[in-house]
């Protein structure tokens, strides 16, 4: 079993968290480069090698490396509208994620999702566009591998704005009632789009929330990415031993906008946001604690580059769908109705 | 635990569409029996929702199911649909079949995400990778005076969004063999049965509520309609109860020499666009019969399909729904939206006149 808690991280799992860190960085920096591309001089969404909407998890890294370390690929995790972390760090291949995200035939979904819409079922990765309704799902993975006896667990991620959602408060109440193997876990960004959490939420911390289910509830403030690991540690291993379900809530960091094209004109910390990069204050702290090398930390983005370089590659030069193949796969068998 | 039978293959091995024989049950206990069956042969297969354990389900869809296989497999949940629909989709992805109720079709405002953007969508979005193989059955329909918000068909709501197959049986023999193919479909499938087809003995019901059911297992194919009674003057397209009234209707005029061609849909998705066209082929004269409301539903749609086809064919048509207002209470005023007999019969007469 994974260690349970941060003491016991050793610098390898510190380098790893790092690694698995600066990975979604250079990868979101890449399709934020892709998206941008062909939406100069004026703004058109539905344009470009990267049409529609693009959220990106840039400052968010740290809730999956964090949590995704106690995971396998037998386990599930859902995720949310702003998916692309949560998927690198439980090990869905960059290649096909990448060509969807480029709406090409190679994509996981052939080019039906959209990055959004991103389902591995190799590593039963799913996200849902729509706030707080991945839960449910997750729940139901739980639930069979619960019936399967396996000590699989799923992780459900969400934001702090799910957590005034409906569905949320049925999952947590499902979920603690049939002791499912469950994680839940809210990314607190601060921001429901452009709506101040003090302006959306009558509780400072949404882990208080977990006590109306009779769960455990822990709030990591920080955006720690040891923090999380070790709060991640603590109910992946009460999930997969039967303990039932825990939520937790990691303060984190929207370090871009909602989405690509947001001017972020109503954010009011914006000054503070470079200064809170956690990929830098924690390189920082592992150099200083000899933890790491400058020559490891250089090798990391080489490595990180080399990855997602190829899988843009792959992506561009894979097929777009076609046109012809609309209306595929709305069934699995039959002609569609 | 989880038995894994190649779907197909247990399909195909069923008998499709049997002789009905001579034994006869209600449609609650054909449905029953077909989930019973089912859940004896497969162990992925599983029952949830409200009110499905102790009471049998409010309109006995799952009444004995607990008996039989115990709390494990036969869920009662908190009222909380959004979660225990989701819950649904997330345990057939992983390889289960839950056969997931939603009390009334009404409800479904509090839980729609889940149906349409979630199990509706998911194979589609995956290209296809994740499969969502459930069943969401529910009661519809209206007659008993249970207002506006416990009345609804919707079926027409469930066949509008892609990605769902749509099953409304009128009859226990269909019932049962629909159900067989919803729980072995890899697809999801959204099960609409009306309370006044079940048999309830609490509610006024008609006679076919009760019919000829094979016991061993068997499919009726989910998107095949059929005749339910042939004739050559005029064509009435219907499902789901309004078949039985249509049937009395086509009753009565045949003693006055007027032919009424019944066809019965069985599923509105897939529509059995074929099985439409061939009858009024025949006949050239169409009446749809729908409780759904009127307006941008089934039975424009019914009426789209021939024109298509061969807008010539069509030398009169006309449409017997609920017209577009919330279904009342009063018994006379509920009376006066429900496609009755009396309805259907001015309509069929109104289109042979001319």
């Amino acid at each position: 079993m994974t260690p349970s808690n941060a003491k016991s991280l050793t610098d390898d799992g510190r380098r790893d968290l790092l690694s698995t860190m600066v990975l979604i960085r250079t990868y979101e920096e890449a399709i934020r480069l892709a998206y941008y591309a062909d939406k100069k001089p004026a703004f058109d969404i539905g344009a470009g090698l990267v049409p529609g909407e693009m959220h990106l998890a840039a400052g968010q890294e740290p809730v999956a490396a964090g949590i995704c370390a106690h995971l396998t690929t037998d386990d599930a995790v859902t995720a949310t509208h702003r998916p692309h972390h949560l998927a690198i760090a439980h090990g869905v291949a960059l290649r096909p994620m990448t060509a969807e995200i480029f709406g090409r035939e190679t994509g996981l979904g052939h080019g039906r999702g959209g990055h959004m819409h991103l389902f591995d079922p190799s590593t039963h990765f799913s996200c849902s566009g729509i706030i707080a309704e991945g839960l449910p799902p997750a729940l139901g993975q739980a639930f069979a591998f619960q019936r399967q006896g396996n000590n699989r667990v799923a992780v459900a991620v969400t934001g702090e704005g799910a957590a005034n959602q409906g569905g949320f408060h049925e999952s947590l109440n499902l979920a603690a009632l049939w002791n499912l193997p469950v994680v839940i876990v809210v990314e607190d960004n601060d921001w429901g789009i452009s709506v101040p959490r003090a302006q959306s939420t009558s509780i400072a911390s949404n882990a208080d929330r977990a006590a109306a289910y009779g769960i455990p509830g822990v709030r990591v403030e920080d955006n720690s990415v040891e923090g999380v690991y070790a709060a991640a540690g603590e109910a992946v291993a009460r999930a997969r031993s039967g303990g039932g379900p825990t939520l937790i809530e990691v303060h984190t960091l929207r370090l871009w906008g909602h989405f690509e094209g947001d001017a972020e004109g109503y954010r009011s910390d914006l000054e503070s946001v470079p200064e809170r990069d956690p990929i830098p204050i924690y390189r920082d702290q592992l150099l200083k604690n000899a933890a790491l090398t400058d020559a490891q930390y250089q090798q990391m983005q080489a490595s990180a580059v080399e990855q997602v370089n190829d899988a843009i590659d792959y992506a561009t030069s894979s097929p777009t769908p076609d046109p012809l193949g609309h209306l595929s796969y709305v069934f699995s068998e039959g002609a569609n109705a | 635990m989880t038995t894994t039978l190649h779907r197909k293959d247990q399909s195909l091995a069923l008998p499709i569409e049997p002789d009905p024989g001579k034994r006869k049950l209600s449609t609650a206990k054909a449905m029953q029996e077909a989930i019973s069956q089912r859940m004896a042969r497969d162990e992925s297969v599983f029952v949830m929702g409200e009110d499905v354990g102790p009471y049998g389900g409010i309109f006995s869809s799952t009444t004995g199911l607990i008996d039989r296989f115990g709390p494990e497999r036969v869920l009662d949940t908190p009222i909380s649909e959004t979660a225990f629909i989701g819950l649904g989709i997330g345990a057939a992805v992983e390889g289960m079949r839950p056969i997931v109720e939603l009390m009334f079709a009404d409800f479904f405002g509090v839980c729609m995400d889940q149906i349409y953007n979630h199990m509706a969508k998911i194979h589609y979005e995956s290209g296809g990778n994740v499969r969502v193989p459930m069943v969401l059955m529910m009661a519809a329909g209206g007659g008993y005076s249970d207002g506006a918000q416990h009345s609804q068909c919707l079926w027409g709501t469930f066949a509008h969004l892609p990605g769902m197959k749509v099953v409304v049986p009128s009859n226990p023999y269909d019932a049962k063999g629909l159900m067989t193919a919803a729980i072995d479909s890899d697809d999801p499938v959204v099960f609409v049965f009306h309370k006044g087809v079940m048999g309830l003995g609490w509610m006024s019901k008609n006679d076919r509520s009760i019919g000829a059911v094979p016991e061993a297992e068997y499919i009726v194919p989910i998107g095949k309609a059929r005749v339910a009674r042939e004739g050559t003057d005029v064509t009435i397209v219907t499902l789901s109860l309004s078949v039985h009234h249509s049937l009395d209707v086509a009753e009565k005029l045949a003693s006055e020499g007027i032919s009424v061609e019944v066809i019965d849909l069985r599923s509105l998705v897939p529509l059995d666009r074929e099985a439409i066209v061939r009858s009024v082929s025949k006949t050239g004269r169409l009446v749809v019969v729908d409780e759904d409301y009127q307006s941008f539903g089934l039975s424009g749609e019914v009426i789209a399909v021939v024109a298509e086809h061969d807008p010539s064919l069509l030398k009169r048509v006309s449409r017997v729904c609920v017209p577009d207002v919330p279904i009342p209470y009063a018994h006379a005023l509920e009376y006066a939206v429900l496609p009755t007999a009396a309805r259907i019969e001015a309509a069929v007469r109104n289109v042979v006149a001319t």
